[in-house]
This record gives structure tokens, sequence and C-alpha cells, in this order.
């Protein structure tokens, strides 16, 4: 029985928060890749845009909350997220235009698309800002809970609850469905085929007939879906600030990294590995070996290998180390 | 002199403004806005000696600004020797561990050819060393955390004038940078630009939750001075008197003596803040100075040009026979310690430590938009960078709620718009940066003072 005890518990503090997370940060790693690979910079304002496409779906679920319109037991967020995904792939297009467009054109090096970046990300904090503050927002509604720890022990006898909020399962299987239709459609047609064939190989596809307009412009539309349901996701499951998806950008980026940019399934994973060796890691155990070790050998400590202070500067050391023995990633992507 | 002349017209306009300032808004604020400058100006140029001379990509700019904060204290406060007494043992034995554990494991590294065993015994090293450390330096920590925690409650420093940060802080930065460089300097430009705005995140984590050794984010509060107190000023009986006469036509309106010792007295207040202010401005200009000789003469030196020649095209450098690794490793060193005086700077000047204020958008991101905005590879252009943007960033908010007013002038003053609009005003500052880092990245990509390559 301990022995069960033992194992919900580790579902219950570190397998289903660490997934709900980690499918988070896939999604705007998958992000970041994909602007990488196709568009060939560093997004600096990754974290930004993620705020921008959230801050609509959280008015227009403010307009649906205020006429009425609700979803259920799920939260209304769900309905507004097509039209925050409008709103932000029209400013990413406007802004590809205004912007990125004249360095792709003359061939700048990454790096100077990477500054770039920034000049974007400042007015993408500023507009966001400007229109819904910094402060700190919460748009859930709906039913909270799919599992309340109570009736989990109630139901089950054990000590141990397991308590799943629903914006966990939502974000889990909503990351599963859009990445399964992302890869589907990067493999299997036409278009996607010829943007995976961009990515690799851009004289080439050039020759073969790609045009360079459509690939672009399909790619910003993509990323403003992920951007959006990732950003809106995260805001869900924890609250909206500005400052903090701004922070969000680092995991991303180490997730991208680690998973080997350029390389979307790996991103997908990567997100994965550093929201899971991050909960791991700062977890303290204490309780988990109360119930597996006999009563004579009972931890006095908390058994906790970093303090949960240390969260963040776990993912970037694991980005380190994966730069500097595989500065390709786990899973290959480009060779740097 | 009339190559010179728009270096000069910039600057001066730029003078021009921050006296405008101090006209209409007050000699406080103008001088608060120039030392500020001043402190930017070094980052600025520590981060041009890295992309303008050598095009490295350092996005750890907040890391290195926060190790010169961290010298700061450091040096300046005074030693709680309760904290030593109590652990003050174990936090030396555990510094010596983690010396001998790096040192190990160099020699494992140097001595044996590579091999999966190699690998793992190093990975045995590092994870045994840490578990010990911990257990070492566990009750230690806890016991100088638990020295008089309100006030104190870690180790203190060294108690010495603060100014001899400013070279301690350059120090640390150094070393930090080189330990940076040998591990990342081998990556692509961008990648190197992400590695390092992590690894500074971590140096940042490390000082924020270290509060043995920093306080962590209880910061540390009322350091050291190297210029005079305010109370203490107005005190002095030079100090009024020199008010007096600054002022004579002023008091000497004033018939009614009670009234006219009242204005003097204001006086005096203003006038004590404005000049220990001058004299923080008198230190960093002489910093400034000092720096900008330096990097002039580095700039047009042999070795100038070997960094530029490196620059423009690594492998025709290296197959003249540079060593572009080890160059690049020491100026990306020497930056880095240029942003570590800056950061010690910094905090002599705000008398505090506040390790929670470290954020990358203000002393990574904006500290490059400073860079690009003056002019990348122009030590002068740099510096005026430096100076325009943070002008900018804190008069962005007057000027936007001008520009707010104006715009909505028509509408009444409840109009939910208007009210909204004036609310948010702080935020025009990141508009006004994003949108300026924009606009001169397109339209003048080398900056407001282009670098000049003098070929004779």
């Amino acid at each position: 029985m301990d022995f069960v005890n033992a194992i919900i518990l580790l579902l219950n503090y570190i397998f289903v928060p660490a997934l709900a997370y980690g499918s988070q940060l896939a999604l705007g790693a998958i992000f970041v890749t994909l602007i990488y690979g196709i568009l060939r910079f560093a997004n600096f304002a990754t974290g930004d845009m993620m705020s921008f496409g959230t801050m609509f779906v959280i008015l227009f679920t403010f307009y649906f909350q205020s006429v009425g319109i609700s979803f259920g037991v799920l939260p209304t967020a769900l309905l507004a997220i097509p039209f925050g995904i409008i709103f932000m792939v029209g400013y990413m297009l406007i802004v590809d235009k205004l912007v990125f467009k004249y360095y792709r054109i003359n061939k700048s090096p990454p790096v100077q698309l990477a500054m770039v970046s920034i000049g974007v990300m400042f007015v993408t904090q500023a507009v966001v800002r400007i229109i819904i503050g910094p402060s700190d927002r919460r748009f859930f509604d709906g039913e909270k809970f799919l599992i309340k720890a109570g009736e989990f022990k109630e139901m089950t006898g054990l000590n141990e609850g397991l308590a799943i909020k629903s914006t966990q399962v939502i974000t889990i299987i909503v990351t599963l469905i859009l990445v399964s239709t992302l890869f589907w459609f990067l493999n299997k047609t036409k278009t996607g085929k010829s943007m995976r064939a961009y990515s690799d190989n851009e004289d080439l596809a050039l020759l073969s007939g790609i045009d360079p307009k459509k690939i672009v412009m399909i790619t910003w539309v993509i990323a403003g879906i992920l951007a959006t349901i990732g950003g809106a996701l995260y805001g869900l499951d924890k609250s909206f600030k500005p400052f903090t998806y701004f922070n969000n950008m680092l995991p991303i980026f180490a997730a991208a990294i680690v998973g080997g940019i350029g390389n979307p399934f790996g991103a997908f994973l990567g997100g994965y590995v550093i929201a899971f060796s991050e909960i791991l890691l700062t977890y303290a155990y204490r309780k988990f070996f109360m119930y597996v070790l006999p009563e004579s050998m009972e931890p006095d400590g908390l058994i906790q290998l970093l303090s949960t202070d240390y969260k963040f500067a776990v993912s970037f050391s694991i980005l380190v180390i994966v730069l500097l023995y595989r500065p390709s990633g786990i899973f290959k992507g480009k060779v740097l | 002199m009339r190559k010179n002349l728009n270096v000069i017209a910039a600057y001066s306009i730029m003078m021009g403004l921050i006296i405008l300032v101090g006209i209409f808004q007050s000699w406080n604020i103008a001088l608060s806005i120039f030392n500020l400058c001043l402190i930017s100006a070094v980052m600025t140029m520590g981060a041009n000696i890295q992309w303008g001379y050598a095009g490295l990509i350092n996005f750890g700019i907040m890391g290195f600004t926060a190790l010169g904060g961290l010298a700061a204290v450091l040096i300046s406060v005074d030693p709680v020797q309760e904290a030593w007494s109590v652990g003050g043992f174990n936090i030396l034995f555990s510094l010596f561990l983690i010396i001998a554990m790096v040192l190990a494991v160099r020699y494992i590294l140097k001595n044996y050819k590579k091999s999966k065993n190699r690998t793992y015994i190093v990975a045995a090293i590092i994870i045994l060393g840490i578990i010990i450390i911990r257990f070492i330096s566990e009750p230690g920590i806890e016991a100088i955390e638990g020295v008089n925690p309100a006030k104190t409650g870690f180790l203190g420093g060294l108690g010495l004038p603060i100014i001899f940060s400013w070279v301690v802080g350059a120090f640390f930065a150094g070393g930090l940078a080189f330990v940076i460089g040998k591990v990342a300097l081998g990556l692509r430009a961008d990648y190197l630009a992400i590695a390092t705005l992590l690894i500074s995140e971590i140096v940042i984590a490390i000082i924020k939750h270290e509060d043995w050794l920093t306080r962590g984010v209880k910061n540390v509060i009322g350091l050291k001075r190297p210029a005079p107190y305010e109370v203490n000023l107005q005190q002095t009986e030079w100090f009024i008197s020199l008010v007096e006469k600054f002022n004579s036509s002023k008091l000497n309106l004033i018939t009614d003596l009670t009234e006219r010792q009242a204005t003097l007295n204001q006086l005096v207040i203003e006038g004590s803040s404005v000049f220990v202010k001058l004299c923080y401005s008198g230190l960093f200009l002489v910093v400034v100075i000092i720096l900008l000789i330096l990097t002039q003469k580095a700039l047009y030196s042999p070795w100038g040009r070997m960094m530029r020649a490196i620059r423009d095209n690594e492998e025709a450098a290296n197959a003249m026979g540079k060593n572009v690794v080890k160059q690049h490793l020491l100026i990306f060193v020497l930056g880095s310690a240029i942003v570590g005086i800056a950061g010690a700077m910094l905090v002599t000047q705000d008398g505090l430590f506040t390790p929670g204020s470290y954020r990358p958008l203000r002393y990574t991101f904006l500290i490059w938009v400073m860079v690009i905005i003056g002019g990348s590879g122009n030590n002068f252009g740099a510096i005026l960078g430096g100076f325009v943007v943070w002008f900018l960033w804190i008069e962005a908010a007057p000027i936007g709620l001008y520009l707010v007013n104006l715009t909505t002038a028509g509408l009444d003053d409840t109009h939910f718009l208007k009210v909204h609009l004036i609310e948010s005003v702080p935020y025009f500052r990141f508009l006004m940066m994003g949108v300026g880092l924009l606009v001169i990245m397109r339209y003048r990509p080398k900056g407001i003072l282009p670098e000049k390559i003098e070929i004779k």
C-alpha cells in the first residue's frame, strides 16, 4: 500500500505538473524552432509574441463572459482562442512585412535579424502593456478540477490524494492534437514538405520552384497558432502576466536548443526534458522515501537536490551542458 | 577638426538637452540623468569592445553588472564577526573543496585520453563533490543566516572604501567571462547570445538566493559612500557660505531676516544633494575618460587592427597566423571587466544592492539598444548611445504624457480611453526604444555615429 502511495505522490507532484508545463514549453519551443529553421534567426520576441496572442484571447474571453456566452464545464477561453489566433497571425504578418522582410530580402546575417527581433520585442511589450496593463490576470472559468484530492482519497482509500486540474488535462490534450496535426502537415502534405525542403536547403528549394513568399507566410501562420495556443494554455493553467511571459522565453529557448534547433520533433521532446528535469531536481523527496523505506531508515532532511529557487537555473545548466557536448542538440538539429 | 564636426555637434546637442532638463525640471533630475548616462556609457563601452571590435555577441551584460555590484558589497560592508565565527570555517572549507574539485577535474581532463571511463569518473567526482560540499556548507549557511537575520544574516565584506570595488568588480566580471568564454565562445553568433543570456540568468539566480553571501532579496542597504553625506554637508560652514555666495543676488532681494534664513536653508538642502551628485559625476567622468583614452588607443593600435581583421574575416585572419580563439577570449574578458566596473559604479551611486532589480530587459537589452543606436565600433558613438537612450528612457514618460494629452485633447478628461492611456504612459518608453532601434537598424544600420576606419 505504501508503495502505491509513493507512486501517487510522484504522479501528483511531479508527473502531472511536469507534463502540463512541458506541453506549454513544447509549443513555444516548436514556435522558436520553426522560425529558426525557416526564417533563420533566433527570435528574441518569442515570449512577448506569446503574451500578445494571449492578450487577445483574454479580451475575447472577457467579452464572451460579459455577453453570457460560456462553454459549459470547459473554460470560455477555448472559444476565444480562434479569435486570438486571427489577431495574432495578422500582427505577425504585419510585423514581418514592415520589419523582417527587408532583412530577409537583403540576406542579412542572422545576428542582425536577432537584433531586429529585440526591437520587435520592445514594441510588442509596450503594446501589450498599453492595451491590457502589466498586472496579473486570471481568465479561467468552468470546472476547476477533474479529480479532487479528497475525492480520490475517498474513492481509493489511499493516504495520498491525486488532484488533476482540468487545465492540465486540456493542456496535454490540446498539445497532443496540435502537435500531431503539425507533424502530419509537415510530413505528409505538399506544402509541409516544401517547408522542410526550404529549411533544409534554400537555394535548392528555390530551384525546384518553391515559392518563398508562400513558405514564409505559412510559417508565420503556424507560428501564430502555436504562440497563441501555447500562451493561452499557460495563462489558463497559471495566470497571465506580461513579465512572466517574457521570462518564459528563456526555458523555451533552452527546450528548443536541447532538442536540436530547427528540428520540430526535437523541440517537442525538449520541452518535456526541460520541464521534467526542472521539477525532478527541485522536488523534495522526503515524503516519497518515508513511504518507500522502512521506518528505521526514514530521512531527516528534505532530500532535495536543489532548492526550488534554482528552478530556472536547472534548465539553463542543462542547456549549457548540451551546448558543450552536443551543440546540435539531443535530436540532431542543424549543425552549428 | 572638420571631420569630427558631427561628433562635437552630437555631444553638444546631448549636453544641451540635459541642461534644458536642469533648467525646466530641476538640476537634481538633470544630474541624476547625467550620472546614469555616464554609467550606461561605461557599460556600452564594454559591450562595444566585444561587439564593435570583435563581433562577439554578449547578452550576459546583466550578469556582469550584478557581479560588479556584488563586488561593491563584498568590499565595502564591514565584516560580520559573529557570522564568521559561527559559519566561516564551513564556508572556507567548502570553498577549498570546490577549488580541489575543479583542479582534480582539470588534472584528469589533461592527463588522460578521452574515453567513456574518463567521462564517468569526471561526472562521479562532480556529483560526489557537490554532495559533500552541500553536506559541509549547509550547517554553516544556516548558522550564518541565523545571525541577526533582520540586519545582517550574511558574512559581510572587507570594510574597505567602496572605490576599491570598481577594480575588484572588473576582476570578478573578468573571471566569470573567462569561464564563460572557455565554455561558450566556440558557438556560432546567435547561440553565443542565447548561451550568455541564460548563463547571466544563472548568475542572478545564485546572487538572489545565496543569502549567506549577498543577503539575497533582503537587499544590502546603506553602503558607504565615496562622496559626503547630504546631512553632514548641510551643517558645514564652508558649504553654507558657498551656497550663499552662489545665490547672493536672489537672497539680497529678501529683506526680512527670518524669511531670508528660511530660503537659505531651503537652498542649502537642495544644493547639498546637487553637490553630492556632482561629486559622483566627477568620479564617473574620470572613469569614462580613462576608459575612453584606453579604448581609443587600443582601437587604433595594431591590436585593434587585428581585432577588426578577425571580426571581418575570421578565416583570413587565422590564415595570417592570428590566434582567433585566444583573441576572442581576451576581448570577451576585457569587455566584461569594463561592464563589471559599471556594475560596481552603479551600486556605489545607489548606495544599495538589490539583486531582485537585475532584469535582462534593463541591463542587457537596453544596453544593446544603446550600442546599436549609438554606433557600434565607434567609442564616441557607443557613449553617445548610452546618453541618448538613457535620456529618452527617463524622459519618455513626460514626453509620452505630453503626446497623449495632445492627441486626446478633444476628449473629455474622464473618457475611458484618455484615462487608460494616461495610466499606461510609463510603457511608452518600451515603445520608444523599440521603434528607435528598428528605425536605426533599417535606415542607419551603423548607428548615429558610424564607425570610421582611417586608412593611412
